[in-house]
């Protein structure tokens, strides 16, 4: 009897406790999201800080984007190929890959790309960064890490992932056109013409667009909040860095439902 | 405190700080006098780190207080405890070093964050800086390129590039050569004396330790258990101090790690053997 009560008893002080420690992670991430906004006008003054970011989170994930870009072009355009083919409408084939890369394709899986190669590096490097004291010292040095670490790293973020995403996208188009026209024959002014008239710049690339910069502010909170919240120990920031990468994915996946379902339903 | 009859230049009173269910400070009062260079002793774990980062307002204690110049550093604003912070230097443990800049760029760094000086002016201070603590040749180098030793003066250099009132030394000997040691020490005193700065070094080392110290106290399970000169901390024959400060094996800090008898277990193990035995025949 006295057993069961103890048992009951420690039940009890594990669910209050993880419950305690549920609510406050979650208040230290919005306070630490309210401060990592309210430190990002101050960082659009700091052009060097901003730039260096902007060359590590964005330019150095070019040539994954570009060469991912590409092929996913070249499949879907071979594809749409064979089942169009089949209808007398494989003219309609640039219409159909661009249509694929700028609603969908283009805007996740450019996300996905980056959060396994920029917000993995973002988790790892800020990790790092406490785990060597380097955030303590800029502390002490009187220099407030959110405005010099956690805001150009935040804004670098949204600005990258878009332009990724329409250089991914362009790419997945000429893609698309170089396997179609280039191998399988499709005539090059129906290629074109027909994508021109049935993609819309407002409801299909914009919104695209749309898509990508909530796919980086998810990103860029998720990856920076793991990076602050890491345990400093090398266990600690491995284990963060794949929280980055596994909880950015499937919040992109999630979230591009949810837009579509708003923005093409 | 009986060393300085100047206001103390940090104040501690009925500090009490815990980690989860961990005491690490209960109910800790002290002062650190202005233009001496305090000691803090104390086994590993004690918590001497974390009490340089609840003076610098990194950590806030759950309850007392902590006086800075006067302030208390955990009620003003932000924007004041980072002014209160300029007026600090601190030498990690690891040095913490900004890795993605040279020697010369990590001891520039405070300068070009908080004033507007001519580059050609920071210059002249970085390598004056630098030649401090000796190592204006490697003002080229990346932090990886640096030993241990070195990482730490650089660290020390970048400390007092905005000529702080106070200096912390986080463990500022530990696990050095004995000639950078040497070197550490007498950087230590010399700064302290040169630059008429108040230096509060952590630390468990306790020949280097005692070689500069102006003023000792040592912190054991929570507690303040002793303070004084070093004479005085030299002349503790007893207790707890006596075993600190010459580096006895048993004494209050018992040798084993509480546990049942000896005896007893030995009985429970042969026991089980028995038993084992009797089952497998």
């Amino acid at each position: 009897m006295a057993n069961a009560r103890q048992k009951i008893q420690s039940l009890c002080q594990s669910t209050g406790q993880s419950s305690i420690e549920l609510v406050a992670n979650f208040g230290r991430g919005t306070l630490f999201i309210l401060g990592v906004l309210s430190a990002t006008p101050s960082a659009l003054l700091r052009v060097d800080l901003l730039l260096k970011q902007l060359y590590v989170a964005g330019v150095q994930s070019l040539p994954i984007i570009l060469m991912a870009g590409l092929f996913v072009g070249m499949v879907l355009s071979l594809q749409g190929y064979n089942v169009l083919v089949d209808y007398n409408s494989e003219e309609a084939v640039g219409t159909m890959t661009a249509l694929s890369l700028v609603r969908e394709l283009g805007p996740v899986v450019a996300a996905l790309l980056f959060a396994g190669r920029a917000g993995s590096a973002l988790t790892a490097e800020i990790g790092l960064m406490r785990s060597t004291e380097q955030i303590s010292a800029l502390e002490m040095m009187a220099i407030d890490p959110l405005k010099y670490i956690y805001a150009p790293r935040f804004l670098a973020v949204l600005i990258s992932l878009p332009m990724l995403t329409l250089l991914f996208t362009a790419l997945g188009i000429l893609g698309g056109y170089l396997i179609s026209v280039g191998w399988l024959g499709v005539d090059e002014g129906a290629f074109w013409s027909q994508m021109h008239s049935h993609v819309d710049w407002h409801d299909d690339v914009m919104n695209g667009i749309i898509k990508s910069v909530a796919f980086a502010l998810l990103i860029a909170v998720i990856a920076l909040y793991q990076g602050f919240n890491a345990i400093p120990t090398s266990e600690g920031v491995s284990g963060a860095t794949t929280r980055t990468v596994v909880h950015a994915s499937l919040g992109v996946l999630a979230l591009d439902f949810m837009l579509t379902t708003l923005m093409f339903n | 405190m009986g060393v300085n009859t100047e206001k103390p230049l940090i104040e501690i009173k009925n500090l009490t700080f815990s980690r989860g269910n961990r005491k690490i400070f209960d109910d800790i009062t002290l002062s650190i006098p202005k233009g001496k260079i305090t000691a803090i002793m104390g086994p590993s774990g004690s918590g001497k780190t974390t009490l340089l980062k609840l003076i610098a307002g990194q950590l806030t204690p759950d309850s007392g207080e902590i006086y800075v110049l006067g302030e208390n550093v955990h009620t003003v604003s932000r924007k004041r405890i980072y002014q209160l912070r300029r007026k600090m230097g601190m030498l990690f443990q690891s040095g913490a070093l900004l890795t993605d800049l040279t020697v010369f760029d990590n001891v520039a760094f405070p300068l070009r964050e908080h004033t507007k000086l001519p580059e050609s002016v920071i210059s002249a201070l970085v390598l004056m800086k630098l030649q401090a603590v000796g190592l204006r040749g490697a003002k080229a180098l990346m932090p990886a390129e640096l030993s241990g030793g070195m990482a730490r003066r650089v660290a020390l250099a970048r400390g007092i590039a905005l000529d702080p009132e106070m200096i912390f030394y986080d463990e500022p000997f530990v696990g050095q050569d004995p000639i950078t040691m040497g070197v550490l020490v007498e950087l230590i005193q010399k700064l302290n004396d040169s630059l008429g700065l108040t230096s509060v070094v952590v630390s468990h080392d306790v020949d280097e330790v005692l070689s500069i110290a102006d003023y000792v106290c040592v912190i054991s399970e929570g507690k303040l258990i002793a303070e004084g000169t070093k004479d005085q901390i030299l002349q503790e024959s007893t207790g707890y101090v006596n075993q600190f400060v010459n580096g006895l094996a048993d004494g209050p800090v018992p040798f084993h790690f509480p546990s049942d008898s000896y005896k007893e277990d030995l009985a429970k193990l042969s026991g089980m053997t028995v038993n084992d035995s009797k089952g497998s025949v």
